[in-house]
C-alpha cells in the first residue's frame, strides 16, 4: 500500500518539454486512472513513477521515500505493459518467478507463490507454456500474475486492455476492478478510452498536452467538470458546445466573459412541451442510431449540430424537433476554456406588444 | 489445355534449373565420378582406381595436418569473430552520429575485395618493414615473423579473417538486437534482473536465430578460405597454413593430380554438408523464435 506523490515534475525530451510542472497525490489503496488523447503525457508520467523515465525536474514520492535515485526494481512498483513485454524464452512459470528468483526467494515458497497466483488469474493448466503459444487473453493474465506475484506497493497498467477485442477488454475489465478490491493495492492505470477511466477508476486525472485538468472522482468529472476540455473529453457523445454567441434567447445575467455554454447530449429532452423550463433549440433529425436500450439523435441545428441521447424512450420518427435543455443542466466556460459557475439564467419572454 | 500452357511453367524455371544444374549439380557429381580415377587433366586416359585417391589421402601425413590447419582456422576464426561482433554490437547498440559512425568504420573491411585485403596485410604484417612490427618495437616488445614462422601464420591469418568479417556479423547481431523490443529490458529491470542475467537469461536466448545463422555462415566461409591463403603465405611456411581449399587447388592445377584433388573435394563437402544438416537441425529444434 502507498501513496504516491509527484512534486513539480517537468520532463523533456531534448528540447522538447513534454511535462511542466505537474503536481499530483495518488491516494494509498485507490485505482487512479491517467486519461488524456494520445501525446499528452501519461504514459510518460506513468513510466517517471516506475523509474524508466527520469524526470527532467522535480521530486516523485512513494509513501514517505523519495525515490528520485531509486532503480526501477527497487521502488516496489510491478508494471503490466501495453504489449505485456512477457518474456518469449521462459515459460508462463518461468515469466511469472523471474522477479521471485532475482529476488532471491527460496525455490519452495516461490513454487506456492506461483501456485496461487496461477490459480487467482486462471492459468495452472497453462504454466509449462511459452508465451507466443497462448491468447491475448491469457498473455495479458500472465503479465498480471507476473505483476501481482511481487506483491508490490504500487500497481502500474499501461493501457493493458488496448490489445485485447471487446468482449475480453469488457470481462478483463471487471477483473481488474475485482483485483483491485481484493489486493486493496494502489492502482494506476493509464488509458486513453474515456470509457475504461470512467468504469474503472475510483479517482480520475484527465491530462492534456502535460497539464493536468482536473483530478477528481468519476461522477464529479461527469458532473462537474473544471473546464471545456474536461467537459468535452468525458462522456460519450460528448458534451454539445456552442459559441455564446450563437445562444439566443437565453437571458443571462453577468453575461461578461462566457464564451461557451454546452449541455449533455443526455439531459436534452426532445418535444419536451412548454411546461418545462429551458433552453429551447430547433433542428432537424440527420442521423438517429439506435442502439436498443438508448438513442443517440445528430440535430442539424441553425448554428450547428448537436447531439441528443434518450434512454428507452420510443425513436421520435419526426424529422423536425424542439429540443430542450433544462436551466441547471447548462454548463458555462470563460473564453478560455475555464468553468463559470453560478450563473443564473432564465429564459427571455417575447414582451407582449402594446404593453399591458 | 494446350501444349504450351502445360510446357508454360517449365520454360518459366528453366533457365535457372539449366544454370543450376550445369554449374553446380554436374561438377558435384563429376568431381564425385573423378575422384575414383587417376588422371591428369590432359591425357585421354582415366584410370579407374576406385577408393585408393581416398585411401592415399588419408593416409598422407599432409593431408590430416590440412585437416587440422582447417579446423584450427575455423574455430578460431569463428569463436573470436562470433564473441567480438557480439561485444561491440552490444556497445554499438544506440544511436548517435559517433556510434552511427563506429558502425560504418567496423563494416568498410567487408566492402574491400580480398585481394586487396589480402596485399594490404602482407604489406602490415611483413617483419622488417611491416606496420604492425613498428608498433611493437616501439612498445619494446620483440619483433613477431607474423607470416613467416609457423608458430604464427596460421593465427595471422586468423587476425585477417576475424577483422574482414567482424564488420558484417557486427552489422547483424545490431539488427538482432533492435529486434528485441525495449518493453522487455524495462520488465527485466522491474524484476531487478541485475545486467549480465539480463543478458544471459533474455537476450542472448533471444539472440539464438542471429547467433546460430552468423555461426554455420562463419563455419562453412572458413572452411573455404582460399584467397587470403594464396596471396598472403601459399600455404606455407611448411605447411603451416594449408587448409582444404587451397590444398585441392594445388593437387588439382598445380600438381595435376585431378582425381586425387577430387576426393579431397569429396570430403570438404561432406564437411560442409554435415554442418548444413546441424544447423538447419539446430534450427528446427533448440533456437528460439518468436
Amino acid at each position: 500500500m502507498a501513496k504516491i506523490e509527484l512534486k513539480h515534475i517537468s520532463k523533456k525530451f531534448k528540447d522538447e518539454t513534454i511535462i511542466e510542472d505537474l503536481n499530483l497525490t495518488i491516494k494509498d489503496g485507490s485505482f487512479t486512472v491517467l486519461v488524456g488523447p494520445s501525446g499528452c503525457g501519461k504514459s510518460t508520467t506513468l513510466r517517471m513513477v516506475a523509474g524508466l523515465e527520469k524526470q527532467s525536474g522535480g521530486e516523485i514520492w512513494i509513501d514517505d521515500k523519495c525515490v528520485n535515485d531509486t532503480p526501477p526494481g527497487l521502488r516496489d512498483v510491478a508494471m503490466v505493459f501495453q504489449n505485456y513485454a512477457l518474456y518469449p524464452t521462459m515459460t508462463v512459470r518461468g515469466n511469472i518467478e523471474f522477479g521471485l528468483k532475482n529476488r532471491g526467494v527460496p525455490r519452495e515458497e516461490r513454487e506456492k507463490l506461483v501456485k496461487d497466483i496461477s490459480e487467482i488469474v486462471g492459468l495452472t493448466p497453462h504454466l509449462d507454456k511459452k508465451p507466443q503459444s497462448l491468447s491475448g487473453g491469457q498473455r495479458q493474465r500472465v503479465a498480471l500474475a507476473r505483476a501481482m506475484v511481487k506483491k508490490p506497493k504500487v500497481f502500474i497498467l499501461d493501457e493493458p486492455l488496448s490489445n485485447l477485442d471487446a468482449k475480453l477488454r469488457n470481462q478483463m475489465r471487471t477483473e481488474l476492478i475485482q483485483l483491485h478490491k481484493r489486493l486493496g493495492t494502489t492502482f494506476v492505470y493509464v488509458t486513453h478510452d474515456q470509457v475504461e477511466a470512467m468504469s474503472m477508476g475510483d479517482e480520475i486525472v484527465v491530462m492534456n498536452k502535460g497539464v493536468i485538468q482536473q483530478a477528481d472522482s468519476p461522477m464529479k468529472i461527469y458532473h462537474d467538470p473544471a473546464n471545456l476540455f474536461t467537459a468535452e473529453f468525458i462522456g460519450t457523445p460528448a458534451m454539445n458546445i456552442m459559441n455564446r454567441k450563437d445562444v439566443q434567447g437565453l437571458d443571462i445575467q453577468s453575461a461578461a466573459g462566457i464564451g461557451y455554454v454546452g449541455f449533455r447530449p443526455e439531459q436534452a429532452m426532445i418535444n419536451a412541451g412548454a411546461d418545462i423550463e429551458g433552453y429551447v433549440l430547433e433542428g432537424e433529425i440527420l442521423i438517429r442510431e439506435s442502439l436498443g436500450a438508448e438513442n443517440i439523435y445528430q440535430i442539424q441545428s441553425r448554428t450547428g449540430i448537436f447531439y441528443v441521447k434518450t434512454f428507452l424512450a420510443p425513436l421520435v420518427t419526426a424529422d423536425r424537433v424542439t429540443v430542450t435543455v433544462p436551466h441547471d443542466d447548462l454548463y458555462y466556460f470563460g473564453l478560455s476554456g475555464e468553468r463559470l459557475r453560478g450563473i443564473e439564467v432564465s429564459t427571455k419572454r417575447p414582451v407582449p406588444a402594446g404593453g399591458i | 489445355m494446350t501444349v504450351w500452357e502445360k510446357l508454360r511453367p517449365y520454360g518459366m524455371v528453366a533457365p535457372a534449373i539449366i544454370i543450376f544444374s550445369l554449374f553446380f549439380i554436374y561438377p558435384i557429381f563429376y568431381m564425385i565420378y573423378l575422384s575414383m580415377f587417376d588422371w591428369n587433366f590432359v591425357s585421354p586416359v582415366k584410370t579407374y582406381v576406385g577408393f585408393q585417391n581416398f585411401k592415399d589421402l588419408l593416409m598422407e601425413p599432409d593431408f590430416r595436418q590440412v585437416l587440422s590447419n582447417t579446423t584450427i582456422y575455423m574455430v578460431l576464426t569463428v569463436t573470436l569473430t562470433t564473441v567480438i561482433a557480439l561485444l561491440l554490437a552490444l556497445w554499438l547498440n544506440r544511436k548517435s552520429y559517433f556510434y552511427g559512425f563506429v558502425q560504418g568504420a567496423i563494416f568498410t573491411p567487408h566492402i574491400i575485395s580480398l585481394v586487396s585485403i589480402s596485399l594490404l596485410w602482407s604489406w602490415l604484417m611483413d617483419p622488417e618493414y611491416g606496420l604492425l612490427n613498428w608498433v611493437i618495437g616501439l612498445a619494446g616488445f620483440d619483433k613477431l615473423q607474423w607470416l613467416s614462422h609457423p608458430s604464427t601464420s596460421l593465427i595471422s591469418l586468423v587476425m585477417v579473417a576475424v577483422w574482414k568479417g567482424l564488420g558484417y556479423n557486427t552489422l547483424v547481431f545490431i539488427a538482432g538486437l533492435q529486434s528485441i523490443p525495449t518493453d522487455i529490458y524495462e520488465a527485466a529491470s522491474l524484476d531487478r534482473s541485475k545486467p549480465w542475467r539480463t543478458f544471459t537469461k533474455l537476450i542472448l536466448p533471444m539472440l539464438s536465430p542471429t547467433l546460430f545463422f552468423l555461426v554455420i555462415i562463419n563455419m562453412i566461409g572458413s572452411f573455404q578460405v582460399f584467397e587470403t591463403i594464396a596471396i598472403m603465405t601459399q600455404g606455407g611456411p611448411v605447411n603451416s597454413t594449408n587448409t582444404l581449399v587451397y590444398y585441392i587447388y594445388e593437387y588439382g592445377f598445380r600438381f595435376f593430380k585431378i582425381g586425387y584433388a577430387s576426393a579431397a573435394g569429396v570430403i570438404l563437402l561432406i564437411i560442409v554438408g554435415i554442418l548444413t544438416m546441424i544447423y538447419f537441425k539446430m534450427l528446427s529444434n533448440r533456437v528460439h523464435y518468436r
